[in-house]
Protein backbone atom coordinates (compact mmCIF):
# COMPACT_ATOMS: atom_id res chain seq x y z
CA UNK A 1 0.00 0.00 0.00
CA UNK A 2 1.20 3.44 -1.17
CA UNK A 3 1.28 5.58 1.65
CA UNK A 4 -1.01 9.11 0.92
CA UNK A 5 2.64 11.37 1.60
CA UNK A 6 3.65 9.90 -1.31
CA UNK A 7 0.14 9.64 -3.60
CA UNK A 8 -0.56 13.34 -2.80
CA UNK A 9 1.75 15.05 -4.28
CA UNK A 10 1.80 13.57 -7.51
CA UNK A 11 -1.94 14.05 -7.84
CA UNK A 12 -0.88 17.58 -6.82
CA UNK A 13 1.59 17.76 -9.56
CA UNK A 14 -0.18 16.06 -12.08
CA UNK A 15 -3.64 18.52 -11.40
CA UNK A 16 -0.82 21.66 -12.38
CA UNK A 17 0.34 19.92 -15.08
CA UNK A 18 -2.95 18.94 -16.53
CA UNK A 19 -4.14 22.30 -16.09
CA UNK A 20 -1.75 23.32 -19.03
CA UNK A 21 -2.92 20.31 -20.70
CA UNK A 22 -6.33 21.95 -20.51
CA UNK A 23 -5.42 25.27 -21.99
CA UNK A 24 -3.66 24.03 -25.08
CA UNK A 25 -6.90 21.65 -25.33
CA UNK A 26 -9.08 24.24 -25.13
CA UNK A 27 -7.57 26.07 -27.24
CA UNK A 28 -7.60 23.23 -29.98
CA UNK A 29 -11.12 22.26 -29.16
CA UNK A 30 -12.10 26.10 -30.22
CA UNK A 31 -10.88 25.45 -33.28
CA UNK A 32 -12.39 21.76 -34.01
CA UNK A 33 -15.67 22.78 -32.46
CA UNK A 34 -16.05 25.46 -34.53
CA UNK A 35 -13.99 25.24 -37.79
CA UNK A 36 -13.95 21.77 -37.70
CA UNK A 37 -9.99 22.12 -38.52
CA UNK A 38 -7.87 19.26 -36.65
CA UNK A 39 -4.59 22.02 -36.64
CA UNK A 40 -1.86 20.47 -36.50
CA UNK A 41 0.24 23.80 -36.83
CA UNK A 42 -1.06 24.05 -32.88
CA UNK A 43 1.81 22.25 -31.21
CA UNK A 44 4.36 24.88 -33.59
CA UNK A 45 2.49 27.89 -32.65
CA UNK A 46 2.76 26.91 -29.16
CA UNK A 47 6.33 26.80 -29.67
CA UNK A 48 6.83 30.25 -30.81
CA UNK A 49 4.97 31.89 -28.26
CA UNK A 50 7.47 29.98 -25.87
CA UNK A 51 10.40 31.21 -27.90
CA UNK A 52 8.21 34.68 -27.91
CA UNK A 53 8.03 34.80 -24.12
CA UNK A 54 12.01 33.79 -23.69
CA UNK A 55 13.24 36.65 -25.86
CA UNK A 56 10.45 39.43 -24.34
CA UNK A 57 12.29 37.97 -21.08
CA UNK A 58 16.18 37.23 -21.99
CA UNK A 59 16.32 40.92 -24.13
CA UNK A 60 13.87 42.84 -22.68
CA UNK A 61 13.90 41.51 -18.81
CA UNK A 62 10.29 41.29 -19.11
CA UNK A 63 8.51 38.83 -16.85
CA UNK A 64 6.56 35.64 -18.10
CA UNK A 65 3.39 36.78 -16.58
CA UNK A 66 3.70 40.40 -17.43
CA UNK A 67 4.32 39.19 -20.53
CA UNK A 68 1.18 37.39 -20.58
CA UNK A 69 -1.03 40.39 -22.41
CA UNK A 70 1.79 40.36 -24.86
CA UNK A 71 1.62 36.84 -25.99
CA UNK A 72 -2.04 36.30 -25.89
CA UNK A 73 -2.25 39.26 -27.72
CA UNK A 74 0.38 38.36 -30.30
CA UNK A 75 -0.99 34.79 -30.44
CA UNK A 76 -4.29 36.27 -31.64
CA UNK A 77 -3.10 37.99 -33.78
CA UNK A 78 -1.16 35.29 -35.93
CA UNK A 79 -3.81 32.64 -35.21
CA UNK A 80 -6.40 35.75 -37.01
CA UNK A 81 -4.19 35.94 -39.82
CA UNK A 82 -3.51 32.46 -40.42
CA UNK A 83 -6.75 31.66 -40.50
CA UNK A 84 -7.76 34.38 -42.47
CA UNK A 85 -5.26 34.82 -44.80
CA UNK A 86 -3.89 31.33 -45.66
CA UNK A 87 -5.81 28.32 -44.15
CA UNK A 88 -9.24 29.92 -45.04
CA UNK A 89 -7.80 30.23 -48.79
CA UNK A 90 -5.83 27.29 -48.96
CA UNK A 91 -8.74 25.30 -48.42
CA UNK A 92 -11.13 25.18 -50.79
CA UNK A 93 -14.08 24.45 -48.22
CA UNK A 94 -12.29 21.24 -47.74
CA UNK A 95 -11.68 19.63 -44.68
CA UNK A 96 -8.26 17.15 -45.76
CA UNK A 97 -6.93 20.29 -47.40
CA UNK A 98 -6.95 22.38 -44.43
CA UNK A 99 -5.65 19.07 -42.55
CA UNK A 100 -2.63 19.09 -44.86
CA UNK A 101 -2.11 22.98 -44.60
CA UNK A 102 -1.67 23.29 -41.01
CA UNK A 103 0.84 20.19 -41.33
CA UNK A 104 2.92 22.18 -43.67
CA UNK A 105 2.65 25.35 -41.79
CA UNK A 106 3.65 23.28 -38.59
CA UNK A 107 6.91 21.79 -40.83
CA UNK A 108 7.93 25.21 -42.08
CA UNK A 109 7.10 27.34 -38.80
CA UNK A 110 9.72 24.09 -36.89
CA UNK A 111 12.31 24.81 -39.16
CA UNK A 112 12.29 28.08 -39.62
CA UNK A 113 13.09 27.81 -35.66
CA UNK A 114 15.41 25.58 -35.65
CA UNK A 115 17.55 27.39 -38.35
CA UNK A 116 16.98 30.85 -36.71
CA UNK A 117 17.34 29.48 -32.94
CA UNK A 118 18.82 26.27 -33.18
CA UNK A 119 17.89 23.10 -31.56
CA UNK A 120 19.22 23.79 -27.91
CA UNK A 121 17.15 24.06 -25.11
CA UNK A 122 16.82 27.09 -23.02
CA UNK A 123 15.13 27.98 -20.26
CA UNK A 124 14.69 31.19 -18.27
CA UNK A 125 15.67 32.35 -14.60
CA UNK A 126 12.93 33.89 -12.37
CA UNK A 127 13.22 35.09 -8.85
CA UNK A 128 10.67 32.59 -8.23
CA UNK A 129 11.68 29.60 -10.22
CA UNK A 130 12.79 27.66 -6.86
CA UNK A 131 10.14 28.87 -4.11
CA UNK A 132 7.56 26.37 -3.54
CA UNK A 133 3.93 26.56 -1.83
CA UNK A 134 3.14 24.23 1.11
CA UNK A 135 0.35 22.86 1.02
CA UNK A 136 0.64 20.71 3.74
CA UNK A 137 0.72 17.27 2.13
CA UNK A 138 3.03 18.72 -0.60
CA UNK A 139 5.33 21.41 -1.75
CA UNK A 140 4.63 22.90 -5.15
CA UNK A 141 6.71 24.90 -7.11
CA UNK A 142 5.24 28.70 -7.25
CA UNK A 143 4.92 28.97 -11.39
CA UNK A 144 3.21 25.40 -11.28
CA UNK A 145 0.58 26.68 -8.67
CA UNK A 146 0.20 29.72 -10.86
CA UNK A 147 -0.03 27.95 -13.68
CA UNK A 148 -2.81 25.63 -12.09
CA UNK A 149 -4.93 29.08 -10.97
CA UNK A 150 -4.21 31.02 -14.13
CA UNK A 151 -5.61 27.95 -16.62
CA UNK A 152 -8.47 27.54 -14.34
CA UNK A 153 -9.12 31.03 -14.87
CA UNK A 154 -8.50 31.66 -18.06
CA UNK A 155 -10.60 28.64 -19.01
CA UNK A 156 -13.68 30.27 -16.88
CA UNK A 157 -13.14 34.21 -18.76
CA UNK A 158 -13.59 31.87 -22.33
CA UNK A 159 -16.39 29.92 -20.96
CA UNK A 160 -17.93 33.50 -19.92
CA UNK A 161 -17.10 34.71 -23.75
CA UNK A 162 -18.55 31.66 -25.69
CA UNK A 163 -21.96 31.81 -22.87
CA UNK A 164 -22.37 35.34 -22.89
CA UNK A 165 -21.01 37.50 -25.17
CA UNK A 166 -22.68 38.01 -28.87
CA UNK A 167 -19.26 36.87 -30.24
CA UNK A 168 -19.20 33.15 -28.56
CA UNK A 169 -22.73 33.34 -29.19
CA UNK A 170 -21.88 34.30 -33.25
CA UNK A 171 -19.15 31.31 -32.60
CA UNK A 172 -20.97 28.35 -31.13
CA UNK A 173 -24.17 29.50 -33.90
CA UNK A 174 -22.00 28.98 -36.96
CA UNK A 175 -20.36 25.73 -35.68
CA UNK A 176 -23.79 24.12 -35.89
CA UNK A 177 -25.54 26.12 -38.26
CA UNK A 178 -23.45 28.21 -40.91
CA UNK A 179 -26.76 29.20 -43.53
CA UNK A 180 -28.45 30.45 -40.46
CA UNK A 181 -25.73 32.69 -39.12
CA UNK A 182 -25.08 33.83 -42.53
CA UNK A 183 -28.86 35.33 -42.52
CA UNK A 184 -28.56 37.02 -38.78
CA UNK A 185 -25.69 38.98 -40.23
CA UNK A 186 -22.57 36.95 -39.14
CA UNK A 187 -19.39 37.24 -41.41
CA UNK A 188 -18.36 33.76 -41.30
CA UNK A 189 -14.72 34.33 -42.30
CA UNK A 190 -14.39 36.87 -39.97
CA UNK A 191 -15.34 34.88 -37.00
CA UNK A 192 -13.31 31.62 -38.31
CA UNK A 193 -10.60 33.70 -37.67
CA UNK A 194 -12.15 35.31 -34.54
CA UNK A 195 -12.49 31.32 -33.57
CA UNK A 196 -8.75 30.32 -34.69
CA UNK A 197 -7.44 33.64 -33.08
CA UNK A 198 -8.50 33.25 -29.79
CA UNK A 199 -7.61 29.52 -29.54
CA UNK A 200 -3.90 30.25 -30.47
CA UNK A 201 -4.43 33.01 -27.72
CA UNK A 202 -4.71 30.16 -25.49
CA UNK A 203 -1.28 29.52 -26.33
CA UNK A 204 0.17 32.77 -25.68
CA UNK A 205 -1.30 32.25 -22.55
CA UNK A 206 0.33 28.65 -21.75
CA UNK A 207 3.39 29.71 -23.14
CA UNK A 208 3.30 32.73 -20.00
CA UNK A 209 2.35 29.80 -17.83
CA UNK A 210 4.59 27.40 -18.73
CA UNK A 211 7.87 28.93 -19.30
CA UNK A 212 9.08 29.47 -15.40
CA UNK A 213 9.07 25.66 -14.96
CA UNK A 214 9.72 24.67 -18.50
CA UNK A 215 12.18 24.88 -21.27
CA UNK A 216 11.61 25.92 -25.01
CA UNK A 217 13.24 24.44 -27.81
CA UNK A 218 12.37 23.92 -31.68
CA UNK A 219 10.12 20.30 -30.65
CA UNK A 220 8.94 21.19 -27.88
CA UNK A 221 5.16 21.56 -29.05
CA UNK A 222 5.27 17.74 -29.97
CA UNK A 223 5.51 16.74 -26.28
CA UNK A 224 2.20 18.77 -25.50
CA UNK A 225 0.29 18.76 -28.99
CA UNK A 226 0.17 15.18 -29.20
CA UNK A 227 -1.09 14.90 -25.20
CA UNK A 228 -3.51 17.77 -25.89
CA UNK A 229 -5.15 15.53 -28.93
CA UNK A 230 -6.04 12.57 -26.45
CA UNK A 231 -7.33 15.37 -24.04
CA UNK A 232 -8.93 16.70 -26.63
CA UNK A 233 -10.68 13.03 -27.82
CA UNK A 234 -11.34 11.92 -24.24
CA UNK A 235 -13.00 15.11 -23.08
CA UNK A 236 -15.20 15.14 -26.78
CA UNK A 237 -13.99 16.72 -29.54
CA UNK A 238 -15.33 20.33 -29.13
CA UNK A 239 -16.98 20.20 -25.77
CA UNK A 240 -14.82 22.93 -23.50
CA UNK A 241 -15.63 21.51 -20.18
CA UNK A 242 -14.59 17.85 -21.08
CA UNK A 243 -11.11 19.58 -22.61
CA UNK A 244 -10.74 20.96 -18.97
CA UNK A 245 -11.44 17.46 -17.52
CA UNK A 246 -10.09 15.51 -19.59
CA UNK A 247 -6.50 17.49 -19.27
CA UNK A 248 -6.86 17.48 -15.52
CA UNK A 249 -7.39 13.49 -15.71
CA UNK A 250 -4.66 13.30 -18.48
CA UNK A 251 -1.77 15.32 -16.06
CA UNK A 252 -2.99 12.87 -12.93
CA UNK A 253 -2.64 9.77 -15.10
CA UNK A 254 1.09 10.85 -16.28
CA UNK A 255 2.29 11.99 -13.07
CA UNK A 256 0.84 8.63 -11.29
CA UNK A 257 2.44 6.66 -14.19
CA UNK A 258 5.35 8.47 -13.34
CA UNK A 259 5.42 7.12 -9.83
CA UNK A 260 4.20 3.46 -10.61
CA UNK A 261 6.48 2.69 -13.66
CA UNK A 262 9.57 5.29 -13.29
CA UNK A 263 9.35 8.75 -14.63
CA UNK A 264 10.36 7.85 -18.75
CA UNK A 265 6.90 5.51 -18.49
CA UNK A 266 4.97 8.08 -17.10
CA UNK A 267 3.16 9.19 -20.61
CA UNK A 268 1.97 5.19 -21.09
CA UNK A 269 -1.04 5.98 -18.81
CA UNK A 270 -2.20 8.53 -20.97
CA UNK A 271 -2.14 6.21 -24.57
CA UNK A 272 -3.59 3.48 -22.79
CA UNK A 273 -6.57 6.23 -21.49
CA UNK A 274 -6.64 7.34 -25.54
CA UNK A 275 -6.90 3.47 -26.96
CA UNK A 276 -9.90 3.01 -23.95
CA UNK A 277 -11.81 5.59 -24.77
CA UNK A 278 -11.42 5.33 -28.51
CA UNK A 279 -12.57 1.59 -27.77
CA UNK A 280 -15.73 2.22 -25.71
CA UNK A 281 -16.46 5.69 -26.16
CA UNK A 282 -15.78 7.57 -29.09
CA UNK A 283 -17.50 10.29 -28.52
CA UNK A 284 -15.48 11.27 -25.36
CA UNK A 285 -16.58 11.73 -22.00
CA UNK A 286 -18.66 14.46 -23.13
CA UNK A 287 -19.11 14.62 -26.71
CA UNK A 288 -21.95 14.63 -28.77
CA UNK A 289 -22.57 12.00 -31.63
CA UNK A 290 -21.46 13.79 -34.94
CA UNK B 1 -39.17 49.33 -51.05
CA UNK B 2 -37.82 46.09 -52.80
CA UNK B 3 -37.17 46.20 -56.68
CA UNK B 4 -36.07 43.60 -58.73
CA UNK B 5 -35.33 43.45 -62.22
CA UNK B 6 -34.33 41.13 -64.99
CA UNK B 7 -32.95 39.15 -62.16
CA UNK B 8 -30.81 36.19 -63.59
CA UNK B 9 -29.27 33.52 -61.20
CA UNK B 10 -28.47 29.75 -61.16
CA UNK B 11 -25.99 27.00 -59.86
CA UNK B 12 -23.27 27.18 -62.18
CA UNK B 13 -24.37 26.08 -65.75
CA UNK B 14 -27.76 25.29 -64.59
CA UNK B 15 -29.61 29.25 -65.23
CA UNK B 16 -32.45 28.83 -62.36
CA UNK B 17 -34.42 32.63 -62.53
CA UNK B 18 -34.18 33.79 -66.15
CA UNK B 19 -35.19 37.87 -65.98
CA UNK B 20 -37.01 37.94 -62.64
CA UNK B 21 -39.41 41.19 -61.92
CA UNK B 22 -40.77 41.65 -58.57
CA UNK B 23 -41.78 44.85 -56.44
CA UNK B 24 -42.57 44.96 -52.87
CA UNK B 25 -44.10 48.54 -51.25
CA UNK B 26 -44.13 49.64 -47.65
CA UNK B 27 -46.56 48.15 -45.47
CA UNK B 28 -48.08 45.49 -47.79
CA UNK B 29 -47.91 41.42 -47.41
CA UNK B 30 -46.47 39.96 -51.12
CA UNK B 31 -46.87 36.74 -51.90
CA UNK B 32 -44.63 35.08 -54.43
CA UNK B 33 -46.16 31.51 -55.07
CA UNK B 34 -44.55 28.51 -56.80
CA UNK B 35 -44.27 25.16 -57.11
CA UNK B 36 -41.68 22.88 -56.05
CA UNK B 37 -38.74 23.93 -58.10
CA UNK B 38 -40.05 27.24 -60.02
CA UNK B 39 -37.04 29.09 -58.33
CA UNK B 40 -38.45 30.84 -55.22
CA UNK B 41 -35.33 29.60 -53.00
CA UNK B 42 -33.12 30.60 -55.03
CA UNK B 43 -34.71 33.96 -55.89
CA UNK B 44 -34.85 34.20 -51.94
CA UNK B 45 -31.15 33.36 -51.59
CA UNK B 46 -30.49 35.78 -54.44
CA UNK B 47 -32.21 38.63 -52.47
CA UNK B 48 -30.49 37.68 -49.14
CA UNK B 49 -27.13 37.95 -50.45
CA UNK B 50 -26.02 33.72 -49.89
CA UNK B 51 -25.65 33.33 -53.68
CA UNK B 52 -25.11 36.34 -56.13
CA UNK B 53 -27.13 36.92 -59.40
CA UNK B 54 -25.26 36.28 -62.79
CA UNK B 55 -27.25 39.89 -63.89
CA UNK B 56 -30.40 42.09 -63.32
CA UNK B 57 -30.81 44.52 -60.54
CA UNK B 58 -31.89 44.15 -56.68
CA UNK B 59 -32.54 47.62 -55.02
CA UNK B 60 -34.22 48.37 -50.88
CA UNK B 61 -35.20 51.37 -50.01
CA UNK B 62 -33.03 53.17 -52.98
CA UNK B 63 -29.74 51.07 -51.98
CA UNK B 64 -28.25 48.44 -54.52
CA UNK B 65 -28.25 45.55 -52.54
CA UNK B 66 -27.20 42.81 -55.63
CA UNK B 67 -24.54 40.84 -55.24
CA UNK B 68 -23.55 42.24 -51.76
CA UNK B 69 -22.91 40.17 -48.35
CA UNK B 70 -25.41 38.39 -46.35
CA UNK B 71 -24.19 41.13 -43.31
CA UNK B 72 -24.76 44.23 -45.39
CA UNK B 73 -28.16 43.15 -46.48
CA UNK B 74 -28.87 42.75 -42.72
CA UNK B 75 -27.56 46.45 -41.97
CA UNK B 76 -30.41 48.01 -44.35
CA UNK B 77 -33.09 45.62 -42.97
CA UNK B 78 -34.02 43.20 -45.45
CA UNK B 79 -34.48 39.97 -42.97
CA UNK B 80 -34.88 36.52 -44.63
CA UNK B 81 -36.31 33.90 -41.63
CA UNK B 82 -35.40 30.77 -43.93
CA UNK B 83 -37.23 27.58 -44.73
CA UNK B 84 -36.43 24.92 -42.72
CA UNK B 85 -36.20 27.13 -39.99
CA UNK B 86 -32.23 27.01 -39.66
CA UNK B 87 -32.14 28.27 -36.04
CA UNK B 88 -28.96 27.06 -33.89
CA UNK B 89 -30.00 23.82 -32.56
CA UNK B 90 -27.27 23.98 -29.84
CA UNK B 91 -28.29 27.76 -28.33
CA UNK B 92 -30.71 28.10 -26.03
CA UNK B 93 -34.30 30.05 -27.51
CA UNK B 94 -32.95 33.42 -25.68
CA UNK B 95 -29.50 32.98 -27.13
CA UNK B 96 -31.04 32.51 -30.49
CA UNK B 97 -33.24 35.16 -30.15
CA UNK B 98 -30.24 37.78 -29.17
CA UNK B 99 -28.26 36.70 -32.35
CA UNK B 100 -31.13 37.48 -34.13
CA UNK B 101 -29.82 41.49 -33.13
CA UNK B 102 -26.03 40.48 -33.87
CA UNK B 103 -25.78 43.50 -36.15
CA UNK B 104 -27.74 45.65 -33.75
CA UNK B 105 -25.47 45.80 -31.06
CA UNK B 106 -27.21 45.95 -27.63
CA UNK B 107 -29.53 49.16 -29.07
CA UNK B 108 -33.40 47.92 -29.21
CA UNK B 109 -32.27 44.00 -27.72
CA UNK B 110 -34.36 44.11 -24.85
CA UNK B 111 -37.00 46.17 -26.49
CA UNK B 112 -37.76 43.72 -28.99
CA UNK B 113 -37.00 40.67 -26.91
CA UNK B 114 -40.12 41.94 -24.73
CA UNK B 115 -42.07 42.31 -27.98
CA UNK B 116 -41.23 39.06 -29.61
CA UNK B 117 -41.79 36.94 -25.82
CA UNK B 118 -45.12 39.08 -26.48
CA UNK B 119 -46.26 37.50 -29.52
CA UNK B 120 -44.91 34.08 -28.41
CA UNK B 121 -44.88 33.27 -25.01
CA UNK B 122 -44.35 29.92 -25.63
CA UNK B 123 -40.78 31.14 -26.39
CA UNK B 124 -40.89 32.65 -23.28
CA UNK B 125 -41.52 29.73 -21.29
CA UNK B 126 -38.94 27.58 -23.30
CA UNK B 127 -36.02 30.40 -22.95
CA UNK B 128 -33.33 28.13 -21.54
CA UNK B 129 -34.09 25.08 -23.73
CA UNK B 130 -31.96 24.27 -26.34
CA UNK B 131 -33.23 25.44 -30.25
CA UNK B 132 -32.76 21.90 -31.03
CA UNK B 133 -35.26 20.14 -28.80
CA UNK B 134 -38.11 22.40 -29.63
CA UNK B 135 -41.25 21.33 -31.78
CA UNK B 136 -41.32 22.12 -35.57
CA UNK B 137 -43.99 24.47 -34.99
CA UNK B 138 -42.26 26.03 -31.66
CA UNK B 139 -38.72 26.35 -34.03
CA UNK B 140 -41.15 28.15 -37.05
CA UNK B 141 -42.03 30.58 -34.00
CA UNK B 142 -38.34 31.02 -33.21
CA UNK B 143 -37.22 31.14 -36.60
CA UNK B 144 -39.50 34.18 -36.73
CA UNK B 145 -38.88 35.89 -33.45
CA UNK B 146 -35.08 35.68 -34.57
CA UNK B 147 -35.69 37.64 -37.67
CA UNK B 148 -38.22 40.65 -35.77
CA UNK B 149 -35.15 40.86 -33.49
CA UNK B 150 -33.20 42.51 -36.03
CA UNK B 151 -35.86 45.55 -36.54
CA UNK B 152 -36.78 43.92 -39.70
CA UNK B 153 -37.92 47.28 -42.36
CA UNK B 154 -39.21 43.62 -44.88
CA UNK B 155 -39.48 40.24 -43.42
CA UNK B 156 -39.11 37.62 -46.68
CA UNK B 157 -40.61 34.39 -44.52
CA UNK B 158 -39.93 31.35 -46.58
CA UNK B 159 -42.42 28.40 -46.26
CA UNK B 160 -43.31 29.46 -43.00
CA UNK B 161 -46.47 27.11 -43.06
CA UNK B 162 -44.42 23.89 -44.83
CA UNK B 163 -44.31 20.81 -41.76
CA UNK B 164 -46.64 22.15 -39.68
CA UNK B 165 -50.26 20.85 -38.67
CA UNK B 166 -53.29 22.30 -40.17
CA UNK B 167 -54.26 24.22 -36.97
CA UNK B 168 -50.81 25.32 -36.47
CA UNK B 169 -50.60 26.74 -40.79
CA UNK B 170 -54.32 28.78 -39.82
CA UNK B 171 -52.40 30.28 -36.73
CA UNK B 172 -49.20 31.01 -38.46
CA UNK B 173 -51.29 33.00 -41.55
CA UNK B 174 -53.23 34.84 -38.59
CA UNK B 175 -49.94 35.97 -36.96
CA UNK B 176 -48.38 37.50 -40.30
CA UNK B 177 -51.61 38.99 -40.70
CA UNK B 178 -50.96 40.85 -37.40
CA UNK B 179 -47.66 41.35 -38.19
CA UNK B 180 -48.22 42.89 -41.31
CA UNK B 181 -51.05 45.13 -39.18
CA UNK B 182 -48.39 46.34 -36.84
CA UNK B 183 -46.78 48.08 -40.05
CA UNK B 184 -44.26 45.13 -40.50
CA UNK B 185 -43.75 44.83 -44.55
CA UNK B 186 -43.91 40.93 -45.78
CA UNK B 187 -42.71 39.57 -49.01
CA UNK B 188 -44.35 35.67 -48.07
CA UNK B 189 -42.80 33.21 -50.15
CA UNK B 190 -45.08 30.24 -50.69
CA UNK B 191 -46.69 26.89 -51.83
CA UNK B 192 -49.96 26.77 -49.89
CA UNK B 193 -51.92 29.20 -52.42
CA UNK B 194 -54.83 29.94 -51.29
CA UNK B 195 -54.35 30.93 -47.94
CA UNK B 196 -51.49 33.25 -49.13
CA UNK B 197 -53.35 34.94 -51.14
CA UNK B 198 -56.28 35.50 -48.94
CA UNK B 199 -54.17 37.50 -46.08
CA UNK B 200 -51.65 38.95 -49.48
CA UNK B 201 -52.33 42.57 -51.40
CA UNK B 202 -50.52 41.66 -54.00
CA UNK B 203 -48.94 38.31 -55.39
CA UNK B 204 -46.37 36.98 -58.27
CA UNK B 205 -46.41 33.35 -59.34
CA UNK B 206 -43.11 32.28 -60.54
CA UNK B 207 -42.84 29.57 -63.18
CA UNK B 208 -39.87 27.82 -64.48
CA UNK B 209 -37.95 31.02 -63.56
CA UNK B 210 -39.90 34.14 -64.82
CA UNK B 211 -42.92 35.68 -63.38
CA UNK B 212 -45.92 34.17 -65.17
CA UNK B 213 -48.55 35.89 -63.36
CA UNK B 214 -48.85 38.72 -60.90
CA UNK B 215 -51.56 41.54 -59.71
CA UNK B 216 -53.76 41.81 -56.88
CA UNK B 217 -54.23 39.00 -54.46
CA UNK B 218 -58.07 39.05 -55.08
CA UNK B 219 -57.44 39.33 -58.70
CA UNK B 220 -55.33 36.56 -58.94
CA UNK B 221 -57.47 34.54 -56.80
CA UNK B 222 -60.34 34.06 -59.93
CA UNK B 223 -57.70 33.76 -62.24
CA UNK B 224 -59.02 30.79 -64.24
CA UNK B 225 -55.08 30.33 -65.39
CA UNK B 226 -54.22 30.06 -61.69
CA UNK B 227 -57.11 27.88 -60.61
CA UNK B 228 -55.99 25.04 -63.45
CA UNK B 229 -52.62 25.28 -62.28
CA UNK B 230 -52.20 25.70 -58.70
CA UNK B 231 -55.82 24.52 -57.37
CA UNK B 232 -56.61 21.95 -59.93
CA UNK B 233 -59.94 23.39 -60.81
Amino acid sequence: MLELSILLPAILNGLTTGAIYALIALGLTLIYGVLHIINFAHGSLLMLALYGVFFLHSLFGIDPYLALPIAAAALFAVGYGLQRLIIGHASHGKDENILLVTLGLSVIIENLALYLWRSDTRTIDTPYSFEVVDFGVAFIPVPKVIAFFGALLVAALLWLLMARTDLGRAIRALAKERQGAKLVGINVEHIFAMSFGIGCACLGVAACLLLPSFYVSPQVGHAFVLVAFTVVVLGGMGSFVGALLGGLIIGVTESLGGLFLGESLGQLGIFLIFIIVLLFRPTGLLGQRA
Amino acid sequence: MLEVRGLHAGYGQVAVLRGVDLDVAKGEIVALLGANGAGKSTLNNNLCGIYGPTAGRIRFLGEDICGAATDRIVDVGLIQVPEGRRVFPNLSVQDNLELGSYRRGRKNRARNLERVYGIFPRLKERMNQLAGTLSGGEQQMLAIGRGLMADPELLILDEPSLGLSPLLVEEMFGLIQRLNQDGLSILLVEQNVVQSLAIAHRAFVLEHGVIAMSGPAAALMNDPGLKASYLGM
